[in-house]
């Protein structure tokens, strides 16, 4: 009797011991795996407690938290949701995120290490650290002269500091109002199908995600690469290219929208725009010289973050002759993203150095302590400084007198390329109108910005002039702002 | 009473009184009552739970709940009666018996108060506190009617028949979630299931213990198992028999293991043979295997435990294991703090089956062991009295109210930590359902009232007296 009963005793403790040792299991080795499981809604739930950080522009928080009461507690609000959309993205409970609220989401939901003070205690008595800010490089008046510029048509802009690479403006048109999409229920599903369905598509990111053909404007790289190849020694000597050229090993004949072209120097075609002295010259530079000094200013890179990811810009780096001419002048398989563009201003403006774009300032704690700065890659050189100031030269003069002119800002120097690029089946499309320019100190040269325009539907005949008549305006109105 | 066991029996009760004489010499001077310490435990359990209370309130609305102090005197003065109760009914009764009850019962409450915040609906709290004071009222009247555990023997067969015409009734009312385990009536739900039990329980022990000798030495060998003669074991097994099948009818499983697992454990210590304990596993061992594959509820229950997360891959979401163990998880070492975790998103049953899920979210590790560690005195307390004891029901006795929590807890938190298949169960104190609460105070009451007989100086019965009590339990010989 005692023995069994000594046994039964030992029995229950075995059992007592089993459930111990199994909830060891569950609650220390195990628990990360099912806290990890998408399946488990307490990370959500979590991630949802706190008010999200604020995105700063210019100093003033754009981005807000209104209190929904519901399980995933706190929605995210947006000042002027469609103004920052490109950067910002949306912050959905339904949908994720997207741009800056997903490349530094952890900072703003506050589960980034960088946050937590102590680190171990913290741990213990599960508390979270508030979410933190993150501080943009964007102006919110050049902002605003670019959004209020493109005025709802489809097109983008892109400023940036020479200097430094920091992004000071950055519109996609049309937009929308991230704040639609935050929360979840069926206004969000709704407003979710609607933006994604709309035919203007106003969640496509046409600054960073959007490649189109650059035309005339990527003359600028092509000009570049013949000036820094040494084909191009002197801006003027004149390079007696045939009018209509005739891409070489084909019949296809290429034609210049003005005259004047045939026997025109490198600063004369530059300011006509003359496709025949271009495709030419991308020719004479060839296929590998053409594509490293496009790879040189960021053409085929898919690395490039801001931190958002930028889509890659195209230069084909296999092609005949034929497709090589027709590249150089920005046509064929040549794309590039508004951001892409505006790198190129910014480098001729910089004499020859690109610092890659950034939009993080730099982030800090919700007390305004910094955390980090944003990431900054280092600036490098894509082009002989000469041969910088060479463009310069000439991209002022396309200000000056050239189809360029709306772009010019009393007492400062503004250089520009305008652009128009054919795309679509046979060319029918309306054409993009593209306008890069740039703006320096009159008396200390100081780049002060770079501003690449695309312009989708640029009601105007198809010629170069629509560039400056539809973006150059823009472009002046950005730049302007950014002086005040 | 074979020689060693005379043996040990004296040798447990020379090192129960305290002392190294051996049986027979006078009496050893009374063991201390130790009342006082468990006024001590009781004011202390009585605060744990209060501050459990109050941190749910500040947790959640950053105040002191409405119902704070209320909830304190209601639980202070459920447990001071029940100690004054002890105290001049049971005076030698073991210490750690009621605040163990009272502090299981108010960590339930709390829970329950807890889980209530997010049902606005659905406030299970108020009734759960009412059927505590109904507990608590019943363990004093058995600590007072009931002066010697004794008595119940006479009443065996009683017992069972009480406890299976309260099986049977519920076939008589509807099924709740495929289980015909409730009794309806004005706005009530009973589970007779529950008390029936420890009615079981009582019947086991004491027909086991009047029949000892003839279970464990009559009857044929087959191979090097002696098997017990026909008549002896025939009507224990048949009532046996006749409650697992009414508890099958019902769909309720997990009360028909646990008798089976009393069973066993009662029918192991009374004849002392270790083949019992193996007829009784490899039994299991089919019934669990052919429910198992014949009913589809448990096969259900079967695939869920080998594959929680099917559900997730399925694309249903997670199962209630699933959600249980996240939970688990989300608590990790110390816990998410009281009304701060997620468990309510376990949905259906999170106040029943799985609130232990709740308390390993929000108390963490720490407060699981706690838990677990608290049912082992619970248990313990049990084993202590029975190796104290003379009489062979007693000892029996006491080592069924001990099984019999000890099994459930295994049984209900194996199931929702993923240790074991899930078997619906209440766990015992903690869960809600009036009929638990109730039943589990009666066990502590018939623990206080054995323990108090093994600790106390009452004059031990001699050994026979049991056998020639006039009890219809003789069997034929």
């Amino acid at each position: 009797m005692i023995r069994g009963i000594r046994h039964t005793a030992a029995f229950s403790f075995l059992l007592l011991t089993a459930l111990l040792v199994n909830a060891v299991r569950v609650q220390v080795f195990e628990a990360e795996g099912y806290t990890g499981n998408p399946a488990n809604r307490r990370t959500a739930i979590a991630r949802y407690a706190q008010p999200r950080g604020a995105v700063v522009v210019g100093g003033h928080p754009v981005t807000g938290s209104r209190d929904s009461g519901g399980r995933l507690r706190y929605e995210r609000t947006y000042t002027d949701g469609p103004l920052y959309a490109p950067l910002t993205g949306f912050a959905s409970q339904q949908y994720g995120t997207s741009l800056l609220e997903s490349s530094e989401d952890g900072i703003l939901a506050g589960t980034d290490d960088r946050l937590v003070v102590f680190p171990w205690w913290d741990g213990l008595v599960h508390r979270r650290p508030p979410g933190g800010r993150v501080e943009t490089t964007v102006n919110p008046a050049m902002q605003r002269a670019a959004y209020h510029g493109l005025a709802g048509r489809k097109g983008a802009v892109v400023a940036v500091e020479p200097r430094t690479g920091r992004v000071l403006a950055l519109v996609s048109s049309p937009s929308y109002d991230p704040g639609e999409l935050s929360g979840n229920g069926r206004s969000v599903t709704g407003a979710w199908r609607r933006l994604n369905e709309a035919p203007d598509r106003p969640m496509l990111n046409r600054a960073l995600q959007q490649t189109y053909p650059p035309g005339s404007v990527f003359k600028v790289v092509t000009a570049a690469a013949a000036l820094d190849s040494g084909l191009v020694k002197d801006l003027d000597a004149p390079l007696d290219v045939p009018d209509p050229y005739t891409l070489p090993g084909t019949r296809t004949q290429l034609g210049n929208p003005t005259e004047g072209c045939e026997h025109a120097g490198l600063r004369e075609a530059f300011r006509l725009s003359c496709n025949t002295v271009f495709a030419r010259l991308g020719v004479g530079v060839g296929e590998r010289g053409m594509a490293e000094a496009a790879q040189r200013f960021g053409f085929n890179d898919r690395g490039l973050r801001i931190p958002s990811p930028v889509a890659p810009s195209t230069f084909d780096t296999r092609m005949h002759p034929a497709q090589l001419a027709l590249s150089a002048i920005g046509q064929y398989d040549t794309a590039a993203t508004p951001m892409q563009m505006a790198m190129v201003a910014a480098a001729v403006a910089n004499d020859g150095q690109l610092t890659p774009p950034y939009l993080v300032e730099r982030v800090t704690d919700a007390h305004g302590v910094m955390v980090a700065t944003g990431a900054r890659r280092p600036t490098r050189q894509v082009m002989n400084p000469a041969t910088a100031e060479q463009l310069q030269e000439m991209m002022a003069e396309v200000v000056e007198h050239g189809s360029g002119r709306t772009a010019a800002i009393d007492g400062f120097i503004v250089g520009g390329k305008t652009g128009t690029a054919q795309h679509g089946v046979r060319n029918e499309g309306t054409p993009y109108a593209w306008f890069i320019a740039w703006v320096r100190d009159q008396q200390s040269h100081e780049p002060l910005s770079a501003v690449a325009v695309v312009v989708e539907d640029a009601e105007a005949e198809r010629e170069d002039i629509s560039g400056g008549g539809s973006a150059g305006p823009i472009a002046r109105a950005v730049m302007a702002a950014g002086l005040r | 009473m074979d020689v060693a066991d005379r043996a040990d029996a004296a040798e447990a009760r020379a090192q129960a009184a305290g002392d190294g004489r051996a049986a027979g010499a006078p009496p050893a001077p009374p063991r201390p009552k130790r009342r006082g310490v468990e006024l001590a435990l009781l004011v202390g359990a009585v605060l744990i739970s209060f501050c459990g209370y109050l941190a749910v309130g500040l947790a959640r609305t950053h105040a002191v709940p409405a119902g704070a102090l209320r909830y304190a005197a209601g639980l202070g003065g459920l447990a001071l009666l029940a100690h004054l109760a002890v105290r001049f009914g049971a005076p030698y009764a073991d210490p750690l018996l009621l605040p163990t009850g009272v502090l299981l019962n108010g960590l339930g409450l709390v829970l329950i108060f807890r889980l209530d915040l997010e049902t606005p609906a659905d406030h299970a709290a108020p009734a759960q506190l009412v059927w505590s004071t109904v507990g608590v009222a019943l363990f004093i009247a058995v600590v007072a009617v009931l002066r010697d555990h004794r008595v119940l023997q006479r009443y065996a067969y009683g017992c069972a028949g009480l406890a299976l015409a309260l099986m049977v009734a519920p076939i008589l009312f509807p099924a709740v979630n495929g289980a015909r385990i409730w009794i309806r009536a004005a706005g009530f739900s009973l589970q007779p299931g529950e008390f029936a039990k420890v009615l079981i329980t009582v019947f086991f022990a004491a027909y086991l213990a009047a029949n000892r000798e003839a279970l464990a030495d009559t009857g044929k060998a087959v191979w090097r198992l002696r098997l017990p003669a026909a008549q002896v074991l025939g009507p224990v097994v048949a009532i046996w028999l006749v409650s697992v099948g009414v508890l099958v009818l019902e769909r309720d499983l997990g009360t028909s293991l646990l008798f089976f697992g009393v069973f066993v454990v009662l029918l192991y210590v009374a004849t002392g043979r270790t083949g019992w304990i193996a007829v009784g596993v490899l039994l299991a061992a089919a019934g669990a295997a052919a429910v198992g594959t014949l009913e589809p509820h448990v096969h259900g229950r079967v695939q869920d435990w080998l594959h929680p997360f099917a559900g997730i891959a399925a694309g249903r979401g997670p199962g209630q294991l699933a959600q249980s163990l996240f939970a688990f998880a989300a608590g990790g070492t110390f816990g998410t703090g009281l009304g701060q975790g997620h468990s309510s998103l376990i949905g259906f049953a999170r106040k029943s089956d799985f609130i232990l899920a709740t308390l390993g979210e929000e108390l963490g590790l720490a407060g699981l062991s706690a838990l677990f560690l608290l049912y082992a005195l619970l248990a313990a307390c049990g084993y202590r009295a029975a190796l104290g004891l003379r009489d062979p029901f007693g000892s029996l006795l006491a080592v069924g109210l001990a099984v019999l929590p000890a099994l459930q807890v295994f049984v209900i938190a194996g199931g929702v930590m993923g240790l074991i298949p899930l078997t619906g169960m209440a766990m015992p104190f903690l869960a809600q359902g009036g009929s638990s609460v109730v039943t589990n105070w009666i066990i502590v009451a018939l623990l206080a009232r054995i323990t108090d007989r093994a600790r106390g100086p009452w004059p031990d019965a001699p050994a026979r007296q049991a056998r020639a009590a006039p009890d219809a339990l003789g069997a034929a010989r």
